[in-house]
């Protein structure tokens, strides 16, 4: 089958180190460290103060703009008010909360009555309290996506592609509470009303499509795509090609194009929040690769740090080479693994030495692949080239801003050049206007 | 516990730059070897003579730049052996040597060395030889001398003229196309079979080292311009002798499609393709020399980057399809 979507690669697949595994909840951490910054815009604000006690689910920090509220993973005493490595690199404050281990729910945390009968600003101001946010890893809140694209989208994708290599999470998720997954995108359906509802799954989740289709007699309207798989399929703009053949223009969002994305963890976190009233304090964390003992897909509660994920996870293996906040292609690699799991932490991948495939001395050779697997249709090579030489002008110019990130060109690339690296380097320049 | 922190993404592709470089070693052995079969092992000893030249000029150049040991990224081996190809088997080793040695050293090396340099490092070397040595590039052996390795500088060779001398008479060559095909007639090392090279560029698309867009544009060029302006009685046949003679299939497989010297944009490297093809046949039809494979694609070269600049492919969310 053809690719939908421009360049893109196909990395080996590593999925079966995982996928196999069922989905389990993991033991509670005996101390939670709630990171203040867990979505894109303006961190919260602590609603509680050192001493407090909470309940499990009970608003621990809340904020004004772009943000969502933030909850208590686990009940107990608030101990500390401090700084913490994020996952995503630097420092954050959080709240520790020191687990009693009682599990006490707060009073808050009740099924809303009556979901079917409720207007879509109903259902929007539960999706905002739930706290819930783009758990596929970019952390947009999520409410704010769905409410700008009301009346604005005609096409509503659920994103169960999981391209990256490695992660199981949403594959587990599909299998182990399809209905769920399904009801929380009826929800954002019902919020949106597009003319489209699809499911876009790619082939090497066979068993989750087959489920999805037994599923969808219930759903009916509700379209399912199983597309060859290939990286960045999940990507939201090469998603929003490969599904409706349309393109977000450059420096625009998926409404602009009359699309809405969501991830198949935040339409689960959706159900939830509207059917059973939790909020966002656990999530589905695929702890994998050839530098950790045994595998797992954990139940995890937010806050709960690396190390104790990983331990629940056998542990890591003696040739251990990165552990990485997300996939090989665009995960982040953590020098501290005290570092706690957030609302977006999908995965914790373990790579070993074997993986290691840096080169000493990275040189272009001006082959032209990485422009061959350039999603976007950006000329990686000579991006790093002025990026390097610091030349904004020309950075400007080739549309350095439009990089996803998304590491094909460097993934690509013979001459194994710092490609990502090097774009970051120039779009930190590029908006402070540095020369 | 040591984690290694750096910069996704954190697993790369099996390509290395080492893999091309064999591969291209790979795709010439061919021609290499039709080369020998046709002209005798003095073909392999001026291979040989070329390859050791461009490995000491790397090693060299590597030492007084104090650059890391780029000695077996195979670039250096690729480039002797395709200055080889282009020279003629009674080449004197040391006319071989000083082309090695230029290649390396002055047109790649001192031009930013791997991936940096504007001119083919091969062709570049040819021109430098042209320039001092223009007789020793222009005679060849007359077809069925096979030269012994023992002889040095053969400056008495029988010269016979290739397909190429006749068509600047101009006139269609004695050899018949089949014979040009399989590579029974006078020429460069590696220019006269063009199976061979077909073979070879074949291996090169297969394993997706090169796309076909430059050497079908280039290819595609001088054979359109033939058909128009034959110089022969038959447009068709003028056209099937001048695409199966002297060097343009060399050139267009193993030459234009150098990375460092070609564009990398599509639409650019179509242009670039064409260039190529054009500037061919003028040289041919105009030039002091019959072939003029060497100098279209060096002229060519200068202009990579600026076609690059200017022939930027339609990035996503550019186009019409960014419309609702």
């Amino acid at each position: 089958m053809k690719s939908l979507f421009f360049g893109g690669v196909h990395p080996a697949g590593r999925k079966e180190l995982s996928a196999a595994v069922p989905l389990s909840a993991m033991a509670l951490p005996a101390q939670a460290a709630v990171l203040l910054r867990q979505h894109i815009g303006a961190p919260c604000e602590p609603l509680v103060t050192v001493g407090d006690t909470v309940c499990v689910g009970q608003k621990i920090a809340d904020g004004g703009g772009l943000c969502v509220p933030i909850h208590a993973p686990v009940s107990g005493v608030v101990d500390a008010i401090e700084d913490r490595p994020h996952p995503g690199g630097g420092v954050c404050p959080a709240i520790i909360i020191k687990n009693d281990f009682l599990d006490t729910p707060a009073p808050t945390m009740k099924p809303y009555s009556h979901p079917e009968r409720s207007t879509p600003t109903e259902l929007l101001s539960i999706i905002h309290e739930a706290g819930i946010v783009g758990m596929g890893g970019a952390a947009f809140p999520s409410d704010v996506k769905a409410k700008t694209g009301m009346r604005q989208t005609d096409t509503l994708i659920l994103n169960a592609c999981e391209c990256e290599p490695y992660i199981t999470a949403d594959d587990v998720l599909l299998r182990t509470r399809t209905s769920d997954v399904l009801q929380g995108l009826a929800v954002l359906s019902h919020v949106l009303g597009p003319d489209r509802t699809v499911i876009a799954v790619e082939d090497n989740k066979a068993e989750a499509a087959a489920l999805l289709r037994e599923h969808l007699a219930d759903f009916p309207g509700v379209e399912l795509k199983v597309l060859p798989t290939r990286y960045p399929q999940g990507a939201e703009k090469q998603l929003i090609q490969a599904v409706a053949g349309r393109q977000v223009p450059s420096g625009g969002l998926p409404r602009d194009v009359g699309c809405a994305v969501f991830n198949v963890a935040t339409a689960a976190a959706v159900y939830r929040a509207v059917y059973e009233g939790t909020p966002a304090i656990e999530r589905v964390v695929t702890v994998t690769g050839e530098g950790v003992k045994q595998p797992r897909n954990l139940i995890v509660r937010t806050g709960t740090s690396f190390l104790e994920v990983i331990a629940a996870a056998g542990g890591l293996t003696d040739d251990v080479w990165k552990v990485l906040s997300g996939g090989p292609m665009m995960g982040v690699a953590q020098r501290d693994l005290s570092v706690p799991v957030t609302k977006s932490t999908n995965a914790i991948v373990c790579l070993s030495n074997a993986q290691n495939g840096e080169a000493p001395h990275p040189t272009c050779i001006r082959c032209g692949k990485c422009l061959e697997v350039c999603p976007m249709r950006l000329e990686p090579l000579y991006l790093h080239r002025y990026s390097g030489a610091g030349d904004l002008d020309a950075l400007d110019r080739l549309h350095l801003m439009d990089c996803i990130e998304c590491g094909c060109c460097a993934y690509a690339c013979p001459g194994k050049l710092p490609l990502v690296e090097s774009f970051r380097r120039g779009k930190r320049a590029l908006k402070e206007g540095v020369k | 516990m040591n984690l290694t922190v750096s910069s996704s993404p954190h697993i790369r592709g099996k390509d290395t730059t080492q893999r091309i470089m064999l591969d291209a070693a790979i795709a010439l052995a061919p021609a290499l070897i039709a080369g020998i079969v046709f002209q005798g092992l003095r073909a392999g000893a001026v291979a040989v003579v070329c390859i050791a030249s461009a490995l000491l000029g790397e090693w060299s150049i590597g030492l007084v730049l104090r650059k890391h040991d780029t000695l077996l990224d195979g670039s250096a081996l690729v480039t002797g052996l395709l200055l080889a190809l282009t020279l003629p088997a009674s080449v004197p080793y040391y006319v071989a040597a000083i082309g090695g040695l230029f290649a390396v050293v002055v047109v790649k090396g001192l031009c930013g060395g791997l991936g940096q340099n504007t001119f083919n490092p091969a062709l570049g070397g040819r021109a430098f030889l042209m320039l001092l040595f223009p007789a020793c590039l222009t005679r060849f052996p007359a077809l069925g001398t096979v030269l012994s390795l023992g002889e040095l500088s053969p400056a008495d060779v029988v010269t016979g003229a290739t397909p190429l001398h006749h068509m600047q008479m101009p006139a269609l060559p004695d050899a018949s196309l089949m014979d040009l095909f399989l590579g029974r007639a006078g020429g460069c090392i590696g220019e006269v079979s063009a199976l061979a090279l077909l073979a070879g560029g074949g291996y090169l698309l297969a394993r997706r080292v090169i796309s076909v867009r430059i050497p079908a544009a280039y290819l595609g060029t001088v054979a359109a311009l033939a058909l128009l302006f034959p110089k022969g009685e038959s447009p068709v046949l003028w056209m099937a002798y001048s695409l199966l003679s002297g060097g343009v299939i060399l050139g267009a497989v193993f030459m234009a499609t150098d990375y460092a010297t070609s564009p990398v944009g599509p639409a650019a490297q179509v242009v670039y393709g064409v260039g190529c093809g054009v500037l061919t046949v003028v040289f041919r039809y105009t030039g002091l020399f019959p072939e003029g494979v060497t100098y279209a694609i060096l002229i060519m070269n200068a202009a990579a980057w600026l076609l690059d600049r200017y022939l930027v492919p339609k990035r996503y969310g550019a186009g019409k399809e960014a419309a609702r």
